[in-house]
């Protein structure tokens, strides 16, 4: 094994968090390093730039680690689980092959125990995080239009991206409801922002842009954090983390790109791996001292797995419309996000309205949905269908539920052979119900928008599974992996600032919290340097 | 899986394939498109096969066309995809992946045939008046310190 110099702050995972908290932390003039077990993007690798820009979708830009199957990805075990990992593993993770949605999560999802009797409260609350929004809405370069009243005032610095054909006619289906609606906000840049190149509607924006108008950190936190002197190592698979005759993080051991075994030392660890990759590193770094894991006096590394069940609905409607010229996000409701317990279930879910899908994609989807047939009717369904689909999905609030969890497979290993993660997931009572509810109101729009054929996909093709809430943040260390800023109980120099420190998971894409939630924890950091390890 | 199941289709499996491709996107004057059993489309889903290729044999194997007139075997085909076996779904997503971006195809679709980077698309505004109906709505959401200071 050989050695590196000991860093002052060690990163592992460069993705959304741990790029943000590289970022926040450059200022201490620490010396930092970040290891990133995949690889830096290049625009010109993005699917868009080549004719077989949909099918890569379904291959080596897949939103599945298993189908995807880079040599950079690690094998999931989701086998007992009706719904799927997404992840990336490079330099950027999951912003590379996001879809750039932005909500915020809600003041209500902070204190859902409070408020709705549910689950527990976060120890923190939205009025903590909303400078830290604020600050990564900056960042990461934000498209909306203020003076939305579904959510708290903010005030997105670039302007909306168009309604479009689309977002017009969803526009007047809610305004014959009598339903909220807005422009989403989103991530893809409307205007030149920072160095980036405003969108020219390439409308793939899932599987990366070749434009640079959808931030990843890879164009927006790291360019400035290699700038102000954090280093970042790629191809650097972490093992686990290992601890000293004190009980204290020491360091990761992890292979390179050709196997060879490091052990890097370091004087504070920041675990930002996402909500699955994080309990695996913690669980794989199980010692005498820590033996059900690192962190894990509390038993609860890996579980309350949230992974935001997501239905999709869909129908036709005999007007053109925007197709997939354009980005897929398009608007949101949040008529039902709020708790109303004539409804039969507590919490509730973001509507979004999304664009159609090019070619090739729209003739996949409704042939795996058993509207499109093979053979001579296939042209006539087929022409009925492009350019004229409308769809809803359902963002539901997926409350935590600790035998949802994350362990290691026995059998799985990735290249290095490091045990693989398992998932074990079942969609509770209450988010059913939920789902049921959100996707009636969501037929009652796509009924009023004059769509037919209507399609529901419960757990849809290519819907997200968030990666949530498997080291929770509290302050009891019984009941929570980390405390209110972030650090482990019983680690006190071993940090947690990824979507796993979730307490509960909103009804809402988590990226934007994930950041805010990262740059909050990297703050507290700063502010108790003195006395971080007390 | 056998070790035979990565090596590239035989010329036999290739008719097979054009045949299956053929019965499941069939060419129409009317409309101006080929089929998917066209020599460049297939071509292109052969060269296409990849990850998938293992699967797409499989389904091979299990599609019998023998002594079988067009509506039979479409219906087969519409069977055995009904069927959500994976096989029957790779085989499926390779023959539309490459159907959908051939340039004949495209073209009487009213697409242009060309990658969407970089010349990109045009988005109209829309229309933002609809809007109004929203703006000044009371806030839908729950104000935390408002409630639990009740």
């Amino acid at each position: 094994m050989s050695g590196n110099e000991r860093v002052d702050v060690l990163i592992i995972g460069s993705g959304a968090s741990g790029a943000a908290v590289a970022w926040s932390l450059a200022e201490t003039r620490m010396r930092i390093l970040c290891l990133e077990q995949g690889d830096w993007m290049k625009s010109t690798d993005f699917p868009t730039n080549g004719r077989d820009w949909e099918a890569r979708r379904y291959s080596d830009f897949d939103i599945f680690p298993n189908r995807r199957g880079r040599d950079t990805d690690y094998p999931v075990n989701d086998d007992n689980s009706p719904m799927k990992v997404a992840n990336f593993n490079g330099v950027g993770g999951g912003t590379v092959i996001y879809t750039a949605h932005w909500p915020r999560m809600h003041p209500s999802d902070f204190k859902v125990k409070s408020l709705d009797g549910v689950a527990d409260d976060w120890p923190i609350d939205y009025w903590a995080l909303e400078r830290f929004y604020d600050e990564n809405d900056r960042m990461m370069g934000v498209s909306g239009l203020a003076g939305d009243p579904g959510v708290p005032p903010h005030h997105p610095p670039m302007p909306p991206i168009p309604l479009g054909k689309t977002g017009t006619h969803y526009a007047k289906a809610m305004n014959k409801l009598g339903w909220h609606w807005w422009p989403s906000d989103t991530t893809i840049a409307t205007t030149p922002y920072e160095g980036r190149a405003q969108c020219i509607n390439l409308g793939h924006c899932t599987p990366g842009c070749a434009q640079g108008a959808k931030a990843s950190t890879d164009i927006t936190y790291w360019p400035l954090a290699l700038r102000a002197g954090v280093e970042l190592r790629t191809r650097c698979r972490v093992r686990e983390i290992t601890t000293n005759e004190h009980g204290m993080a020491a360091g990761a051991i992890y292979y390179d790109a050709d196997g060879r075994e490091h052990f890097q030392a370091a004087e504070v660890v920041i675990v930002a791996c996402n909500g699955v990759g994080t309990p695996r590193l913690l669980l794989n770094s199980a010692s005498a001292r820590f033996p059900n894991g690192l962190a894990n006096s509390s038993g609860l590394v890996g579980r309350n797995l949230m992974l935001h069940p997501w239905p999709m609905i869909s129908g036709y409607v005999e007007e053109t419309l925007d197709g997939g010229r354009a980005p897929i996000t398009n608007l949101w409701s949040k008529q039902f996000y709020e708790t109303d317990a004539s409804r039969g279930f507590v919490r509730g879910y973001t509507l979004q309205f999304n664009r159609g899908m090019g070619p090739a994609n729209q003739a996949m989807t409704s042939a795996s949905a058993g509207q499109l047939p093979w053979g001579r009717d296939h042209h006539r369904v087929y022409r009925e269908m492009f350019e004229h689909r409308v769809g809803i999905g359902v963002a539901c609030d997926d409350l935590p539920e600790e035998s949802n969890r994350v362990t290691l497979d026995p059998v799985l290993k990735d290249s290095n052979g490091i045990p693989a993660p398992r998932i074990d997931y079942a969609i509770s009572e209450n988010t059913r119900q939920m789902m049921e509810h959100g996707i009636a109101r969501a037929e009652e729009i796509l009924i009023a928008a004059g769509a037919k054929r209507l399609y529901c996909s419960r757990t849809a093709l290519n819907s997200p599974g968030h990666l949530l809430g498997t080291a929770r943040m509290g302050t009891d260390p019984e009941r929570s992996v980390v405390n209110e800023w972030g650090r482990c109980h019983d680690v006190k120099n071993l940090f947690i600032v990824d979507g796993s420190v979730f307490v509960t998971g909103g009804g809402v894409n988590p990226t934007s919290t994930i950041q805010a939630v990262a740059l909050y924890i990297a703050d507290q950091m700063k502010q108790r340097l003195a006395n971080l390890f007390d | 899986m056998d070790s035979t199941a990565d090596a590239p289709l035989s010329a036999a499996e290739t008719r097979n394939l054009g045949d299956i491709a053929g019965t499941m996107i069939p060419a129409d004057a009317a409309l101006g498109v080929p089929g998917a059993d066209d020599p460049v489309i297939l071509d292109d889903i052969v060269k296409s096969l990849g990850r998938d290729l293992p699967l797409v044999r499989a389904a091979l194997a299990a599609i019998d066309f023998t002594g079988l007139d067009r509506d039979r075997r479409e219906a087969v085909i519409n069977d055995y995809y009904a069927s959500g076996a994976a096989a029957a779904r790779a085989l499926g997503r390779v023959i539309l992946g490459a159907y959908y971006r051939d340039d004949r195809v495209l073209l009487a679709l009213r697409q242009e045939a060309r990658a969407p980077f970089p010349k990109g698309y045009t988005l109209e505004q829309g229309d933002w008046s609809l809007l109004d109906a929203v703006r000044d709505r009371p806030p839908l959401w729950r104000d935390d310190r408002k409630e639990l200071a009740k």
